[in-house]
């Protein structure tokens, strides 16, 4: 049994013009363990998809249909109580900014101390030990002086690595990372990112990474997912998805990369823009910026299907196999 | 090969410095008896622009990059230094000159939400500056012009009439573009153009960058954290740390061969779009706080090189085989050589 599976959810916020579908049915599995990166551009509704398995959709947005289960039990319905037991202990979540991820007014060791009294029945000089054993484990010099700081008296990465301990140290069997190295300097999100795969791996946690960066993915998930406008194009193993994409989307996508090395003089460019949530036209969504598209593609929504080693969402592939 | 200074360059800053005071109000400092606290945002940097070609700056955030470009466009006073712009001064201008200068330099900025009054309709905002220059006589005149500019960009003529909430982010991008071009400007400064904005997009930005720059043979300093975009858009590049240049030159040699250790462990951060190569080495540490730099050397506590003249000393920028120059300790004295030679095996 995966240890994760979205069923086909469908993320809806209601609004003076109708509801606005951000996720529009989106089915993925995730293995014990395992990496899985979640990229697409701004508004794809990658990090949508992020908040619904960790439950944290802001109301008045709610998933509209669909399932999550975890180990095989539905999580989406639970009571907010109920749900606060699995955040921390099942589900783990870290985010873009750490400054706002953590609570400026309690000093980092009473929030990794109560997070593991919280979760894990240990007492309170247990939980000191271990929150002392974390902040060495992520990196930070000195655990036993920073235990009792506050996080403004730590720098950006800093942050983050604390903010790295706090997801891991109740021993969820999954994380959700949503743009973890975003707001930090090139030179400290390279460490970040070491870490975090380093943990995940030692501890056989899964992680969901959900970025727009691919140079991120290429070197953390083991799988990836690429959503565009809402829905998925291509699912499929790292160095597929990266190397030979199959959907034409990914493919712009990857080419539009600027990379040191290659002297072309123009980059390649996916002309147009990404449609708004609430285009509701039949066929596929990428179809009006698609090189290859036919006329079927513009009334006729592609349903995933295998290909390659995972699923691809086009009628190109539906063609020729 | 090497950028020295020639009629060739449109702009050539010469020991540039700016400082902040940070301190804490007069009656804190007075009761708590706090010093006052000096934040050398750009120390004592000097570059010159090639006409025609884009000069890059590259660095991670508090490095001093977007100082520099809010020196050169005098949104900031220098603390020190000139800034000479087709050989005039324009850090000491008699007061009326630099209304003319403006015309002839243009910025655009990372924000294309901020940077735009949400208030005013496309065509206000890109026809103020025809009418305040006097570049278009009367209305229909800025009308067309503005008509021009955005299907130059890449827009729609008929987008005149929306205002900038009704345009995406690269789309608002592309009117910051058309803005600056108003007055023909012979020296565009990008301030992370690209940054907010989503990679496929940013690739629609930096072709259009590209083909201006043909078109009008405009000069830019392109200012970016990112070293991929900066190996695609540059001719020339610096790389800045804590307020310093510690590496310039033409690009292919900067990246082909650095030569100083910051600019090669920049480098080593950039992920790879290739699956199970080498595992990159991340750089140690962070950047230390500018208020109160390292001595010597502002790298020394990151550098696997320092030694003692590192941490006492503050190297000088100096010319290498390749054509560039770097501020390094290591390189004067041959040390780095072997090992950039490790780091590359």
């Amino acid at each position: 049994m995966p240890l994760l599976e979205l069923d086909n959810i469908v993320v809806e916020f209601p609004t003076r013009r109708g509801p606005l579908e951000a996720v529009k049915g989106l089915s993925l599995d995730l293995d014990e363990g395992e990496i899985l990166g979640l990229v697409g551009e701004s508004g794809a509704g990658k990090s949508i998809t992020g908040a619904a398995i960790t439950g944290l959709i802001e109301p008045p947005g709610l998933i509209r249909s669909g399932e999550v289960r975890l180990r095989g039990a539905r999580v989406d319905n639970l009571p907010a109580d109920k749900m606060r037991r699995i955040r921390g202990k099942e589900i783990g979540a870290i985010f873009q900014d750490p400054l706002t991820s953590l609570n400026p007014v309690y000093t980092v060791g009473e929030q990794l101390i109560d997070t593991m009294r919280v979760h894990l029945d240990l007492d309170q000089k247990t939980a000191r030990q271990r929150a002392i054993d974390w902040l060495a484990e992520v990196g930070i010099p000195a655990p036993e002086a920073r235990l009792d700081q506050y996080p403004h008296q730590f720098s950006g990465g800093m942050r983050q690595r604390v903010v790295i301990a706090l997801a891991l140290c109740a021993e969820p069997k999954l994380i959700i990372a949503d743009e973890p190295t975003t707001a930090l300097d090139v030179s400290v999100q390279a460490q970040i990112l070491a870490l975090l795969k380093r943990l995940c791996r030692e501890n056989g946690t899964a992680v969901v990474l959900v970025t727009h960066d691919m140079g991120v993915i290429a070197e953390t998930a083991d799988r990836v997912a690429v959503m565009y406008a809402g829905r998925l194009v291509e699912i499929g193993d790292v160095k597929q998805v990266i190397e030979e994409p199959l959907h034409p989307y990914t493919r712009g996508l990857m080419a539009s990369i600027p990379q040191i090395g290659i002297r072309d003089r123009r980059l390649t460019q996916i002309e147009g823009a990404m449609p708004g949530l609430r285009n509701a036209a039949p066929g596929c969504a990428f179809a009006p910026r698609c090189p290859r598209a036919m006329e079927h593609c513009h009334s006729i929504r592609p349903a995933p299907q295998d290909a390659g080693t995972g699923q691809v969402a086009c009628h190109f592939y539906g063609e020729t196999s | 090969m090497t950028p020295q200074i020639t009629p060739d360059d449109i702009l050539s800053v010469q020991n540039i410095s700016k400082r902040f005071d940070v301190s804490e109000p007069f009656l804190n400092r007075v009761l708590e008896r706090r010093p006052r606290r000096i934040l050398t945002a750009v120390n004592d940097i000097s570059f010159d622009v090639p006409r025609g070609k884009t000069f890059a700056v590259v660095g991670e955030s508090g490095c001093g990059k977007s100082t520099v470009a809010r020196l050169l466009m005098g949104l900031h006073t220098p603390s020190g230094g000139t800034i000479r712009f087709e050989g005039d001064d324009i850090t000491r201008m008699p007061p009326g000159k630099p209304a003319a200068l403006r015309r002839r330099m243009q910025m655009i900025f990372q924000d294309p939400y901020a940077s735009l009054n949400p208030r005013w309709r496309v065509r206000d905002i890109i026809g103020e500056p025809l009418k305040n220059f006097g570049i278009c006589k009367n209305n229909a005149e800025v009308t067309r012009e503005v008509e021009k500019l955005l299907s130059q960009v890449g827009l729609n003529p008929a987008d005149a009439k929306k205002f900038p909430h009704e345009f995406s982010g690269g789309q608002r991008q592309r009117l910051s573009i058309a803005r600056a071009l108003t007055t023909r400007p012979e020296l565009l400064i990008c301030d992370e153009p690209t940054s907010a904005l989503d990679v496929s997009v940013q690739s629609q930005i930096l072709n259009l960058m590209k083909d201006l720059q043909d078109e009008f043979n405009m000069s830019y300093i392109f200012i970016s954290h990112d070293l991929a975009v900066v190996w695609y858009m540059a001719d020339v590049l610096a790389v800045m740390y804590l307020g310093k240049i510690v590496e310039v030159g033409p690009k292919e040699e900067i990246f082909g061969n650095p030569q100083h250790p910051y600019t090669r462990l920049l480098m080593e951060t950039v992920p790879k779009l290739t699956v199970g190569g080498s595992e990159r080495v991340p750089v140690a540490g962070e950047v230390p706080n500018p208020i109160s730099p390292p001595s010597g050397c502002a790298f020394h506590p990151r550098c696997p090189m320092a030694n003692d003249t590192c941490r006492s000393v503050a190297p000088a920028l100096n010319l290498r085989e390749g054509g560039q120059k770097s501020a390094c300790h290591a390189a004067d004295e041959e040390r780095l050589k072997p090992w950039l030679r490790m780091a590359a095996e």
